[in-house]
């Protein structure tokens, strides 16, 4: 069965249609690239998986699981199984990463009917997935995001989807702000998450993220469509040619 | 501290010899008796020649007012005010009926130039005029109202207005030729019971300006005003009603000067201002008056209702104040954002010298959806002045998604002067976001220092750094109108900033 | 019961009040003779109003209408209730004062534990030393208004507490005022005069026993903090939801001081904390912090008055209100800076949160300034959740609630947090964490 299913999605903001139909298809295991120029609508689609209020969905549906996405609360699409990677990860002053953590992984697994993790496999997990991220423990302790580089943003997204063990993880524009050395070691992180059960869809403007996170299948977006699918290949035709082929197929 | 020492020296030094437009002109005028009656106000109505329905308005408002008591709660202290030993009206006595400029009293005239405001068309046409549509800045026509104590005495390019459409005329003569307009708006923004003052004003204003802008139109150029007090013992009280129609634009400009005498002169003011659906009213004010002198003497008492209303949907006010002058200042130009999507904007600079003492700001009062206000405050306190900024910002509870951005700065120059903040915020609806941050502080020693190191002198240093300190509001006004207000900060700063 | 209406222009009932209450008041007839003036400036000036500028936000008159007749002494009973409220809310290891319907009650005290390191008498017995000539001046205050001359009127009792120069404190003092009657008013005010060189915690907690409410409570402190003290002063006001807590501190900070004050408003109908801290000696730090916790109607105002009447002083202030359904928060802080405190440094933030649509915040921060030399400055913001924030939690799994209540603290955390001993910050967290869980 298919893990995520957008059927003919149709998307308004304030009155204008951002996406005109979109359908796309993911199965686990698979990596997906949805690639497009800025306005094509490649955020809309990740905000509209996750739930974020503002977006109102004039048409279609979207199928996690066989169930019905949009009739739930974006905690209980987090507690299913949707990860979203923010492209701007915000900051929450106040509130310790750690205690942010833990809260958000026991709210999950609560509402999945699990037992909470009990403190030591909790420190134990925390610790091994931040080494091996390269996180230091001290920024565990700081407030979520508060004083972060890009890069530290980026990698505490990642520490999260490794905690949380989400069946589907989108990430949008991940490589947004980062240097190149930064982008290599959350795509090693993102990388390192790949399993036959989980499935990915990587957002992004540039086809540099996918020398680190190869896709098994490309899309590219223009005007709120998916213009055109293929495989890797696709990606580096786009590198070579730009956009701009796409503009008037839209 | 050299450096301090030094500027507090010169701040001692202030003294009248800044005030440039002291001068007095010698013409005869036409009073109304002393004190205040119903016959006072019945002269007033009788010399403007007013209808019926304008003398019952006055009536009201003076029968109000016998009845109210002074404000106490600003920071101003000053001898209690004898309103039986003033007069209400006094008018430059004309030679015969005046038909142009040139048959007004010469000695006005000369008046007017010594102030440097040009009564006469020509002067602003000198040089090449520019293009039709091509708008170069630095030669914008300015159509002028110069009232000379009570009476509006010169408006110039009434012609070229009225063929945009645009009204724009003393407002005694708008009650004769507009009465439908001035009936709809006056007091409709300023009610007559509004307060003590601008009851009284509505009882006995004498004259002021009237501005109605048609739908659609955007004034073909700057309107303003030069408001002279020149009489003694004379209380002014200017009236200004502008009406912005739908979808159209003014900005308009005022400017304030008087003798210097030993005796405190009453100005009491009411301007009301009134935006339609996608209108936009940009009110510029420098504010000169005379100060008092060095030992506290005399100056003007500046005590003035000014308030906008945003009545329509996308509607815009957005006011600007240089206050330098008066021995008192009370004034707080408020915005009321009733439309939709309303914004109203307040930016002021406030510097008072000597025995100045200013107590002003403003009031955004969000009741509209989505409304917007932003108030930039500037202070500067020098001598043995007092400076207080005084606001309110306020969300009704169905003002949903108002926000207001305030900030308002205070500068100390000298340790014998005072500098106060005092901001009234209330939220009332929880999508109102407001932001509000003041700050109150003295030149830094080391700006000061790097400054000089690098070949300034102090008087330039320090007005380096006020330049800096203001320029945020200074950018706001029309650019005539921000050289001659940068001119006169240095002017009443000088002694203590360059 | 009730017939003592607060109101100018009803003498007869306001009189009642004092008349009936007189015969319990301590004091010699000096003293009297200070508590009938002060009853008499009282009822001159009334309960206070919205047009008395520094009561513009909180309205007694509308808000309360009439001050409660004097409560009656505890019986035996309202003790024993009284001691089942004091264990619930008594700060681990601290020193209890407790005052029950406004009297001492020595045996709910840790008066022994106390007495190796401070010395204590209550007011009552102050007052009511014949030899004492000027025990009136414990009824007088620099600052006055309507509510604090009628403190002075019928306070009935509170604590005199001294700590010698250079005593460290081994545990922090909790004075408890504990409500057991309903339909009643206490009335208490306490002396604390810290010496020279002194480390000591001071907390004051407001509470009711079991159910009761209704009752009102009009409290006033006096403080003097030595020099070169470190001195942290605590209020966490947890009266019964339909109470009414009015609170006057008076504050006189000595040289090279350190000074902590929190107050947390998490309870009360009605509720005032109005404190006036003088700062006198020079080279002292002030971090003045509070949070207001509000929901269904009620009304919490804190109004602080830092006065700036020496040079080089530091002050620091942290303000943070939370106001959920119809309830209304009040903050009003005026920085004042005498003409000779130059090198002045007083800031202070005040932040509100919105939870409700009906919810009201008033934020009133002033700046007095008349001299130079000075960095003062505050700032100010009003607003609701930041949907940003809320959606992120949500996406990473949170229920609504749970999402709001991680912000919600961390929101007033900003305040809390600078409360520096662990045990009575977690104290103040349990306060945070179960007004969080009484919100519908």
């Amino acid at each position: 069965m298919a893990l995520l299913e957008v059927k003919d999605l149709k998307v308004r903001v304030e009155e204008r249609e951002i996406l005109h139909g979109l359908t796309l298809t993911v199965n686990e295991g698979e990596v997906h690239a949805i690639m497009g120029p800025n306005g094509s609508g490649k955020s809309t689609l990740s905000h509209v998986i996750a739930g974020k209020p503002g977006y109102e969905v004039t048409d279609g549906q979207i199928l996690f699981k066989g169930e019905d996405l949009l009739e739930m609360a974006p905690e209980e699409r987090a507690a299913k199984g949707v990860f979203l990677a923010f492209q701007y990860p915000v900051e929450i002053p106040g509130v310790a990463t750690m205690t942010f953590l833990r809260t958000a992984l026991n709210a999950q697994r609560k509402a999945r009917g699990e037992s909470e993790y009990s403190t030591p496999d909790f420190l134990k997990k925390v610790r091994e997935v931040s080494k091996s991220l390269n996180i230091p423990q001290d920024m565990l302790k700081r407030g979520v995001n508060v004083g972060f580089s890009g890069g530290e943003k980026k990698r505490n997204e990642v520490l999260q989807m490794a905690l949380f063990e989400p069946s589907l993880c989108i990430l949008d524009e991940m490589d947004s702000g980062l240097d190149i050395d930064a982008l290599r070691i959350a795509a090693d992180g993102v990388n390192a998450l790949h399993s036959p059960k989980r499935a990915m869809v990587v957002i992004t403007h540039y086809q540099r993220l996918l020398n680190y996170i190869v896709p098994d299948f490309v899309h590219v977006m223009s005007k709120g469509r998916v213009v055109k699918s293929g495989d890797k290949q696709l990606a580096l035709e786009l590198e070579e040619s730009g956009y701009a082929q796409f503009e008037d197929a839209a | 501290m050299p450096a301090v020492q030094e500027t507090v020296e010169r701040v001692k030094r202030i003294d009248v010899d800044q005030y440039r437009y002291g001068f007095e002109t010698l013409i005869e005028s036409d009073k109304a008796p002393k004190g205040l009656s119903e016959e006072t106000v019945k002269f007033i109505s009788q010399k403007k020649n007013e209808p019926a329905w304008m003398l019952q308005w006055r009536l009201e408002a003076y029968r109000r007012w016998l009845t109210m008591t002074e404000p106490t709660w600003a920071r101003v202290d000053y001898p209690k005010i004898d309103f039986q030993d003033l007069y209400y009206y006094a008018a430059p006595k004309p030679k015969k009926t005046v038909t142009s400029l040139d048959e007004i009293d010469p000695e006005i005239l000369r008046t007017y130039e010594k102030l440097g405001i040009p009564l006469r068309e020509v002067a602003m046409l000198e040089g090449v005029e520019p293009k039709v549509g091509e708008q170069d800045p630095a030669r914008r026509k300015i159509a002028v109202d110069a009232v000379f104590d009570s009476v509006s005495v010169a408006t110039t390019f009434k012609a070229e207005l009225k063929k945009a459409g645009v009204i724009f005329m003393p407002i005694s003569e708008a009650i004769r030729e507009h009465p439908e307009l001035v009936q709809k708006y006056l007091g409709s923004v300023v009610p007559t019971s509004d307060n003590f003052y601008a009851t009284l004003n509505s009882a006995v204003f004498s004259d002021g300006s009237f501005v109605y802008v048609p739908p659609g139109v955007r004034c073909p150029m700057e309107l303003s005003t030069y408001f002279r007090i020149n009489e003694r013992n004379t209380g002014q009280f200017e009236r200004t009603l502008i009406i912005a129609d739908k979808g159209s634009y003014v900005s308009y400009l005022e400017g304030c000067t008087a003798p210097q005498r030993d005796e405190n002169q009453l100005h009491a003011a009411v301007v009301e201002l009134v935006a339609l659906d996608d209108a936009e009213i940009k009110y510029s004010t420098v504010q000169n008056w005379y100060p008092g002198n060095s030992e506290g003497k005399g100056g003007i008492y500046n005590f003035v209702t000014k308030r906008g209303d945003c009545r329509g949907n996308n509607s815009k006010i957005s006011w600007t104040q240089v206050e330098t002058g008066s021995a008192i200042t009370w004034k707080y130009p408020s915005c009321i954002l009733r439309g939709d999507n309303s914004r109203g904007e307040f930016y002021s600079i406030a510097i008072s010298n000597g025995f100045q003492q200013v107590d002003s700001g403003t009031k955004m009062i969000h009741l509209g959806k989505n409304t917007s206000s932003r108030i930039i405050s500037k202070g500067i306190a020098a001598g043995k002045s007092q400076n207080t900024y005084r606001g309110l910002v306020t969300a009704h509870r169905k003002a949903t998604g108002a926000r207001n951005f305030t900030a308002c700065d205070s500068l100390l120059i000298g340790d014998k002067c005072g500098a106060h903040t005092v901001p009234y915020i209330e939220a009332k609806n929880s999508s109102a976001t407001f932001e509000h941050e003041a700050t109150t502080s003295k030149i830094s020693e080391d700006v000061l220092f790097y400054c000089i190191q690098r070949g300034l002198s102090q008087e330039e240093a320090v007005g380096l750094v006020v330049n800096g300190f203001v320029k945020d509001v200074l950018q706001q006004l029309p650019m005539e109108f921000a050289v001659e207000a940068q001119k006169l900060i240095s002017i009443s700063l000088e002694g203590s900033v360059g | 019961m009730n017939v003592a209406l607060a109101k100018t222009g009803n003498g007869r009932a306001v009189s009642d009040l004092f008349t009936s209450a007189e015969g319990r008041l301590p004091g010699s007839p000096a003293v009297a003779a200070v508590r009938r003036e002060a009853f008499e400036t009282y009822e001159r000036l009334g309960l206070p109003h919205r047009r008395i500028e520094e009561w513009k936000y909180t309205d007694l008159r509308a808000l309360v209408g009439e001050v409660l007749p004097l409560a009656a002494a505890p019986d035996s009973a309202a003790l024993k209730r009284a001691a089942e409220a004091v264990k619930a809310h008594a700060v681990a290891g601290a020193r209890k004062l407790v005052l029950v319907d406004g009297v001492f009650a020595a045996d709910l005290s840790d008066v022994k534990a106390l007495a190796s390191e401070a010395s204590l008498k209550t007011l009552h017995e102050a007052l009511a030393n014949e030899a004492n000539a000027a025990a009136g001046d414990l009824l007088q205050t620099a600052t006055t208004d309507a509510v604090i001359s009628l403190n002075a009127a019928m306070a009935t009792d509170g604590v005199v507490v001294s700590v010698a120069d250079g005593t460290q404190l081994s545990a922090p003092i909790q004075i408890i005022h504990v409500a057991t009657a309903a339909g009643a008013s206490a009335f208490t005010r306490s002396h604390l005069r810290i010496g020279k060189n002194v480390r000591a915690t001071v907390v004051e907690s407001f509470v009711a026993a079991g159910k009761v409410g209704g009752y009102q409570v009009n409290d006033a402190v006096i403080l003097w903090v030595g020099d070169n003290a470190d001195v942290a002063h605590i209020r966490l006001m947890d009266d019964a939801p339909d109470a009414v807590n009015v609170t006057s501190h008076f504050v006189t900070v000595g040289a090279d001081v350190k000074f902590n004050i929190f107050n947390m408003t998490a309870g009360a109908a009605v509720s005032r904390l109005q404190g006036f801290i003088t700062l006198a000696g020079e080279n002292s730090e002030l971090s003045a912090n509070g949070v207001n916790l509000l929901q269904k109607t009620e009304h919490g105002d804190t109004t602080l008055v830092v006065d700036h009447a020496v040079p080089n002083c530091v002050s620091r202030e942290v303000f943070r209100a939370v106001i959920d359904d119809r309830a209304h928060s009040v903050f009003q802080g005026r920085i004042i800076v005498r003409p000779d405190a130059q090198k002045t440094d007083g800031k202070m933030m005040t932040r509100a949160l919105l939870l409700s649509d009906e919810a009201e915040a008033d934020n009133k921060p002033e700046l007095e300034i008349f001299a130079d030399d000075v960095s003062c400055g505050h700032g100010a913001t009003a607003g609701a959740l930041d949907d940003s924030l809320l959606f992120y939690l949500k996406a990473r799994g949170l229920p609504e609630k749970q999402a709001q209540a991680l912000l919600i603290q961390a929101f007033v955390g900003e305040a809390i947090e600078q409360i520096a001993d662990d045990g009575l910050r977690e104290h103040v967290i349990g306060i945070a964490e179960r007004w969080l869980e009484r919100r519908s």
